[in-house]
């Protein structure tokens, strides 16, 4: 049907084969002008945007090239980090938990675990962040002991006990929680139905199905969205500067405010924030490729691969790979 | 509102069921039946699907249950390893009530994990396979035995290679799911269920998703374990096997058992219009 159609006129004459060969297709390929002209276009926009900044008198460039690597900018990327690094695996572990605890059929789990989103979406990250840090106000000592008796075990100040970093921390991670719950839900639902069949009929126990079968079939589905929430941390860290944790965006406003250049050091955190989420969808991707196994027929070489196999010239083999040769 | 239906005690149940075992082919001693199911109902909300269904399978029987879709035969079939909880009845298998505890005359309902160890003595193999695709096909075989069994790893990878080399598939142990056919998928997931060393095995239309070229290669998988001995609770479509290789064959409809006996007689001499009505149809 397709050859004939491919030939042509040679559609009358059916029954001996046809003369060309139907995968030898030589045609001029499509012509997309609007593309060059827009490119273009834009370039000249971002080669005037980027002039007027350069040789805007405002800028005082050295003030940039100063504190880009000041030390005190560095130790606020490190917080940086490190708030982001913990608040996300904290709040993973807390939002696994939260999510099978909201498809379990415990009654007391499911409604606890929903009256947690509820809450902790439904209320500003800002509002949190200021209410850990000012949980001093509210209660001034902490302890624990048996109610309705003068019994305690221990008792403590509450601002000993949740420092401005601590309470940052709690502040983002339970709030991080609420949402990275309903992403491992939604990965949790995208996992057939015959698979806990499979798992149960050759007696694996609940908790292990959870574990072995449907969270690593689940994290296909979590991990592009897990992405995108650990882009949204590492800029929402910013909100500390409310509770005065030394992170990066504060320091540069002390910083500011000491030598008056705003502009200079809101570009040199930004730059850092951009170098940041840049380098986070590095480990995405490689962990998109290890969950992905054994979808894909054959996994797509990775860029290293591609640029190896570019730089010596040599096909790439696709056929090879599986979740060890991930280098 | 569930547990096992009102009124019979071990002595009846043990009683009935022995007399429903020395059925057609029974030498004359009572043989203790592997599984054996008595009044079993199930009902999904308010629409009763197994209206009381009782039959019993003695150790090395190859049992085919055959019937018109919806009569309740994967319903059945999910009841025997408490994939889905009975409203009625007995279910045992080698014995031991399923999914619940018999201590004095009371019935206890199982937790999940005591369920999960009966759940290890019978194997059951799906119509889409449900194989886990983000395992090997020998990781698909070794997962519960390492996992549940605690057996060593490497004991597990030999027998695993044993069971893939038995099912016609050694070379494949490294390939994924989705690199394999359909027939080889199901294949493995023979070998997943046997990996388990179940004394009873279930096949829920094992054929039904196969194009026709890739049917025969897991009938012979299946004609082979029924020859070694396996007990096998079958439900298919295809009469060729069920005439081949099964020691009993059932006919159900509307949720109830309408015939059953030995192949010769339900397949060649149906005695009920609607056995008769259901073989026309698929022959
Ligand atoms: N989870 C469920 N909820 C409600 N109804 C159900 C459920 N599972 C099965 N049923 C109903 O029970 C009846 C029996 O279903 P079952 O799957 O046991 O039939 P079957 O004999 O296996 O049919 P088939 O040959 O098509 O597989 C059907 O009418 C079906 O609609
Ligand atoms: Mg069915």
């Amino acid at each position: 049907m397709t050859q004939a159609t491919l030939t042509g006129p040679g559609r009358a004459a059916a029954g001996p084969a046809p003369e060309i060969d139907p995968d030898d297709i030589v045609a001029v390929p499509l012509r997309h002008p609007w593309r060059w002209i827009l490119a273009v276009f834009l370039l000249i926009g971002f080669v005037c945007l980027g002039i007027s900044l350069w040789q805007n008198q405002n800028i005082d460039h050295p003030t940039i090239t100063e504190f880009i690597f000041n030390p005190r900018i560095l130790s606020g990327v490190v917080l940086t980090i490190m708030l982001t690094v913990v608040a996300m695996l904290v709040s993973s572990v807390l939002g696994v938990l939260l999510a099978v605890m909201r498809l379990s059929n415990n009654p007391v789990m499911n409604t606890l675990a929903w009256l947690y989103v509820w809450a902790f979406r439904g209320t500003p990250l800002l509002i949190q962040i200021v209410f850990w840090g000012y949980l001093g106000l509210l209660y001034s000592q902490i302890s624990m002991g048996i109610p309705f008796t003068d019994f305690t075990i221990f008792s403590v100040d509450t601002n000993t006990l949740i420092p401005a970093l601590t309470a940052g921390l709690l502040a983002l991670t339970l709030n991080q929680a609420a949402y990275s719950a309903e992403i491992v839900r939604s990965g949790m639902l995208s996992v057939d139905e015959g698979q806990y069949e499979a798992a149960y009929s050759v007696g694996m126990s609940p908790v292990f199905t959870l574990f072995k079968v449907v969270l690593p079939q689940a994290m296909r589905v979590i991990i592009p969205p897990m992405g995108n929430e650990t882009i949204s941390m590492l800029k929402n860290t910013s909100l500390l500067s409310v509770i005065a944790v030394l992170e990066l965006y504060t320091v540069a406003t002390q910083i500011s405010s000491q030598n008056l250049r705003q502009v200079e050091l809101l570009l040199v955190v930004s730059c850092w924030y951009l170098f940041l989420t840049s380098v986070l969808s590095i480990p995405q991707y490689y962990l998109e490729r290890y969950y992905g196994r054994g979808k894909a027929r054959s996994l797509p070489p990775t860029p290293f691969q591609r640029l190896r196999a570019a730089l010596r010239r040599t096909p790439i083999n696709t056929h090879r790979t599986d979740s060890q040769d991930a280098s | 509102m569930t547990g096992p239906g009102p009124g019979t005690s071990v002595a009846t149940s043990r009683a009935t069921t022995a007399s429903l075992a020395s059925g057609p082919d029974a030498l004359g001693v009572a043989v203790e039946p592997l599984l054996s199911a008595l009044k079993v109902r199930k009902s999904y909300g308010g629409v009763e699907v197994l209206k009381g269904i009782s039959l019993a399978v003695n150790p090395g029987q190859v049992m085919c249950l055959l019937g018109p879709s919806g009569s309740g035969k994967s319903t059945f079939l999910r009841c025997i390893n408490h994939l889905e909880r009975i409203d009625g009845g007995r279910i045992s298998v080698g014995g031991e009530l399923v999914g619940y505890a018999q201590r004095k005359d009371r019935i206890f309902e199982m937790n999940p994990r005591e369920v999960a160890r009966q759940r290890r003595g019978i194997g059951m193999v799906f119509q889409r396979f449900n194989l886990f695709p983000h395992m090997t096909a020998l990781e698909n075989i070794t997962a519960a035995p390492i996992g549940v069994r605690r057996i060593s790893k490497q004991k597990a990878k030999d027998r695993g290679l044993e069971l893939l080399d038995r099912v016609g598939l050694a070379s494949l142990a490294q390939s994924y799911p989705a690199q394999l056919s359909g027939g080889q998928q199901q294949r493995v997931a023979i070998a997943r269920a046997l990996a388990m060393d179940p004394q009873l095995l279930l096949f829920d239309e094992p054929t039904s998703a196969l194009d026709p070229e890739l049917v025969g290669d897991v009938l012979d998988v299946m004609r082979t374990l029924a020859a070694d001995g396996m007990t096998m609770v079958v439900v298919t479509h295809e009469i060729g096997f069920a005439r081949g290789a099964a020691d009993v064959v059932v006919f159900m409809d509307g949720g109830v058992v309408v015939e059953s006996g030995p192949p010769a007689e339900v397949l060649d001499n149906p005695q009920s219009p609607r056995t008769r009505a259901f073989l026309d149809s698929v022959m």
